[in-house]
C-alpha cells in the first residue's frame, strides 16, 4: 500500500497478513477473532517488539484495540482507522453496516467516497478473483457473530494507557464518524481526526492527508 | 421405487419481481396476507393427506424468510400429518442441523413425531441452501463438519437409554443429555442426508444413510450417485442397496400432452420465481473459494444458465419429468438407468399457483398409471445388468441440451 511505503521511509513497517487473506490458508483450529488476537500476541513476542506504534484498519483496528487492551507494554502509540469492534448502540441499532447482507454495489457505495477506487471483481483475473473470494471467507469467519464486535471490549478499552489516534473517513457509512467518536470516548488518552472526501479506507482515498495525520501523531 | 410427494408450501401471490431485490431473505412480509396464508396452509396439508390416501409417501422440507416456502418449521406440519395420515412414511428433508443451534431439541422433536406416528418418521438432515445463512445467522464455514457433529449428537441422544451422557464438541455442547421420549423405531428412525458434492456423498455412504440429490439432473447425477456407491463399497465391502439413493425432481402427469405441459409450466414457478440477490446466494464461507469466485464473476459468455426456466431445458436436464403417464414413465426410466439406479423418487408435485384439483389430478394419474410401473422397474434392479446399461450410455455432460430436449418433450 502506498501509505505503507511512505511510512517505510522513516520507520520499519511490519505489515502482517491475517491467515485466510491474500491466498493464505486458515489454520485448522481457527474459529473466530480470538484466534487471531492470540496469534498476534505470539507474533509480537516472537518479534520481541519494543516501543512500537500499533495501527489497525477496520477489522484490523478491532484486533489492535483488543491487543492493546490486553497489554500495552510493547507499544508506544495506537492508531485505529475506521475500526470496528465495539457495539455502542442497543440491540436494534445497526451500528455497523451489515456488509454481508447488502449488494456488491451497495457495499461499494457505503465504503467509498469515490466508488471508482473500489476493487472491482470485473477487472480481476481468475487468481485475483479467487483471492478476493477467499478474503471474504476469512473476513466472515473472524467477524460473523457477534457481528464485527466483541460485547466485552467496551469494558476493557480503559486499560489502553498509551496515546491513541483515531483516523476516520468523513464519508464512511460502514462505521460512521459518530461510531468513531463512541470508540474514542472509551479510550482515555485519545483523539480523533476526520478526513474529508474519504470513506472506509481514508489511507487509500486520501493518502496525503492520512500520512500527514499519522506522522504528526507518531512524532 | 418409493415415491414421496412434496410441495414447498409456496406463497405465490407476490408483487412484480422487478419491484424487489430478492425473493429470499429480505422481501418484506407485508406482502404475506395471513388470511390467504391460512387457506394455503390448509390446502397443503389436504394435499399431503390425499397423497397418503393414494398410497404415496410424504416429504416435507423447510425454508426461512421466503415466500417460496412458507413452512419455516417442518416438524410442526409433520406433527399435524402424523395425526392426519395413516399409512404414509413421513420424511422431513430435512432438519437444517448446521443452522439450528440445539441438536438436542431436534432429537426431541423427531422422537415425538416418531412415537406419535407409531414409527413412520424418516428423518433427514441437511446443510441447507446458501440463502438460509442470513436468516439463521449461522456462519457456514466448515458446514459439513458441523453437520456431522450435530448428527453424531442426535444419533446418540436417540440410541442411548441409560441416563445422561455429555457431549462437548467443537460447535455443540450438552452436558446432561437424556431425551424423553426416545424414538419409536429401534434403534432409530431411518436417516437421510442431502448430497451436493462427491465428498459429501461418500460421507453419507460411510454411515449407510439414504443419500438424496435435488435437481442435479443428467449433468451431475452420475458423479454424485457414483461417489455414494463407491464410498459405500469402500466402507462396507458391498454394493449400495437401491434404497440408499434418492432423487428429487419436479413431476407432472397429464391426461394428454397439452394438459401435462400446462401443469409443468405451473410447477416451473419454483425455478422461475427464485430471484436471489448475490449477497444471499453467495454468503462468505458457504461455497469453496473457486465456486464463490465463479459466482462473483457471473456466467462466462456462452455458459448455460442453470436456472433457465424453459420447460424443454428443464426436461432435457432431468430436473422435470412431465407428460402423459407413458411419457413420464419413459423419462423416469431413462434417467433412472442413466443414473445407475435409485430407490426413492422425491416428487415435487405442487408449486406456485397450482391448485388442489390440478395437483390431485396429476397425483392420481401418477399413482395409478406410473407408480406401479416404477415399482416393477426397480424390482428388476440388478447391479451387474445396470453397469452394462450404463457403459452403453455415455455421459451427457457437454452434450447439446437442445437435442436432448426435443427427445423428451415429445
Amino acid at each position: 500500500m502506498p501509505f505503507a511505503d511512505r511510512l517505510a521511509e522513516r520507520y520499519e513497517v511490519i505489515q502482517p497478513v491475517h491467515p485466510g487473506f491474500a491466498g493464505t490458508p486458515i489454520p485448522e483450529h481457527f474459529d473466530n477473532i480470538q484466534d487471531l488476537i492470540f496469534l498476534y500476541l505470539d507474533l509480537i513476542d516472537e518479534l520481541n517488539l519494543e516501543n512500537t506504534i500499533l495501527a489497525g484498519f477496520s477489522m484490523g483496528g478491532w484486533l489492535a484495540a483488543e491487543i492493546a487492551a490486553i497489554n500495552t507494554k510493547r507499544f508506544s502509540k495506537l492508531v485505529l482507522v475506521d475500526s470496528v469492534g465495539i457495539k455502542p448502540g442497543g440491540p436494534f441499532d445497526r451500528d455497523i453496516a451489515d456488509v454481508f447482507a447488502i449488494s456488491p454495489n451497495e457495499h461499494t457505495r457505503i465504503s467509498w467516497h469515490d466508488p471508482s477506487k473500489a476493487p472491482d471483481p470485473r477487472n480481476m483475473n481468475d487468481e485475483e478473483l479467487q483471492i478476493f473470494a477467499s478474503d471474504r471467507i476469512a473476513h466472515g469467519l473472524y467477524t460473523w457473530e457477534p457481528y464485527m464486535h466483541n460485547p466485552k471490549l467496551q469494558y476493557r478499552l480503559h486499560r489502553i494507557d498509551i496515546p491513541t489516534l483515531l483516523i476516520w473517513g468523513e464519508g464512511d457509512q460502514v462505521v460512521k464518524p459518530s461510531y468513531g467518536e463512541a470508540f474514542r470516548d472509551l479510550i482515555s488518552n485519545s483523539r480523533m481526526v476526520v478526513i474529508p472526501d474519504a470513506g472506509h479506507s481514508p489511507h487509500v482515498e486520501q493518502p496525503e492527508a492520512f500520512i500527514n495525520h499519522f506522522l504528526e501523531f507518531a512524532f | 421405487m418409493k415415491t414421496w410427494f412434496f410441495t414447498e408450501d409456496a406463497y405465490p401471490n407476490l408483487p412484480d419481481d422487478e419491484s424487489y431485490e430478492s425473493i429470499r431473505v429480505n422481501l418484506p412480509n407485508k406482502h404475506f396476507d395471513p388470511v390467504l396464508g391460512a387457506d394455503l396452509f390448509n390446502m397443503y396439508l389436504d394435499i399431503w393427506a390425499a397423497a397418503d390416501e393414494k398410497g404415496l409417501e410424504i416429504m416435507l422440507n423447510e425454508h426461512h424468510q421466503t415466500p417460496t416456502c412458507v413452512l419455516p418449521a417442518a416438524p410442526i406440519a409433520l406433527g399435524v400429518l402424523a395425526r392426519e395420515t395413516k399409512e404414509a412414511r413421513l420424511l422431513i428433508l430435512g432438519n437444517p442441523i448446521v443452522n439450528r443451534k440445539q441438536p438436542i431439541r431436534v432429537a426431541e422433536e423427531m422422537a415425538y413425531i416418531d412415537v406419535l406416528s407409531r414409527g413412520r418418521l424418516e428423518c433427514g438432515f441437511v446443510r441447507g441452501v446458501p440463502y438460509e445463512i442470513a436468516p439463521a445467522n449461522a456462519y457456514p464455514y466448515r458446514g459439513s463438519e458441523k453437520l456431522w457433529e450435530a448428527h453424531d449428537l442426535i444419533m446418540k441422544a436417540w440410541t442411548h437409554h441409560e441416563g445422561p451422557f455429555n457431549f462437548e464438541g467443537r460447535w455443540f455442547h450438552a452436558r446432561q443429555v437424556n431425551i424423553w421420549p426416545r424414538p419409536y423405531q429401534q434403534p432409530h428412525p431411518p436417516v437421510w442426508v442431502t448430497m451436493g458434492s462427491a465428498g459429501s456423498a461418500a460421507q453419507v455412504a460411510q454411515r449407510k444413510h439414504v443419500g438424496a440429490v435435488f435437481l442435479a439432473g443428467y449433468p451431475n447425477i452420475r458423479r454424485l450417485f457414483d461417489s455414494y456407491r463407491n464410498g459405500y463399497f469402500q466402507a462396507h465391502g458391498d454394493e449400495a442397496p437401491l434404497d440408499r439413493l434418492a432423487y428429487a425432481a419436479i413431476v407432472h402427469v397429464g391426461k394428454n400432452e397439452k394438459e401435462a405441459e400446462k401443469g409443468a409450466e405451473k410447477l416451473l414457478w419454483y425455478i422461475r420465481s427464485n430471484k436471489v440477490a448475490p449477497q444471499f446466494n453467495n454468503p462468505p464461507g458457504y461455497h469453496p473459494p473457486e465456486v464463490a469466485a465463479n459466482l462473483i464473476r457471473g456466467p462466462r459468455p456462452g455458459e448455460p444458465n442453470r436456472r433457465d426456466p424453459r420447460l424443454e431445458t428443464q426436461l432435457s436436464r432431468g430436473n422435470v419429468f412431465s407428460g402423459t403417464p407413458d411419457q413420464v414413465f419413459q423419462q423416469l426410466k431413462h434417467f433412472w438407468e442413466y443414473s445407475g439406479g435409485f430407490g426413492h423418487l422425491l416428487l415435487m408435485g405442487q408449486a406456485g399457483f397450482m391448485t388442489y384439483d390440478e395437483t390431485l389430478s396429476s397425483m392420481d394419474l401418477f399413482a395409478k398409471e406410473v407408480y406401479p410401473r416404477l415399482k416393477e422397474l426397480t424390482a428388476t434392479y440388478d447391479p451387474d445388468a445396470m453397469k452394462e446399461l450404463r457403459s452403453a450410455s455415455p455421459d451427457v455432460e457437454g452434450v447439446d441440451m437442445s437435442l436432448l430436449a426435443s427427445e423428451f418433450t415429445r
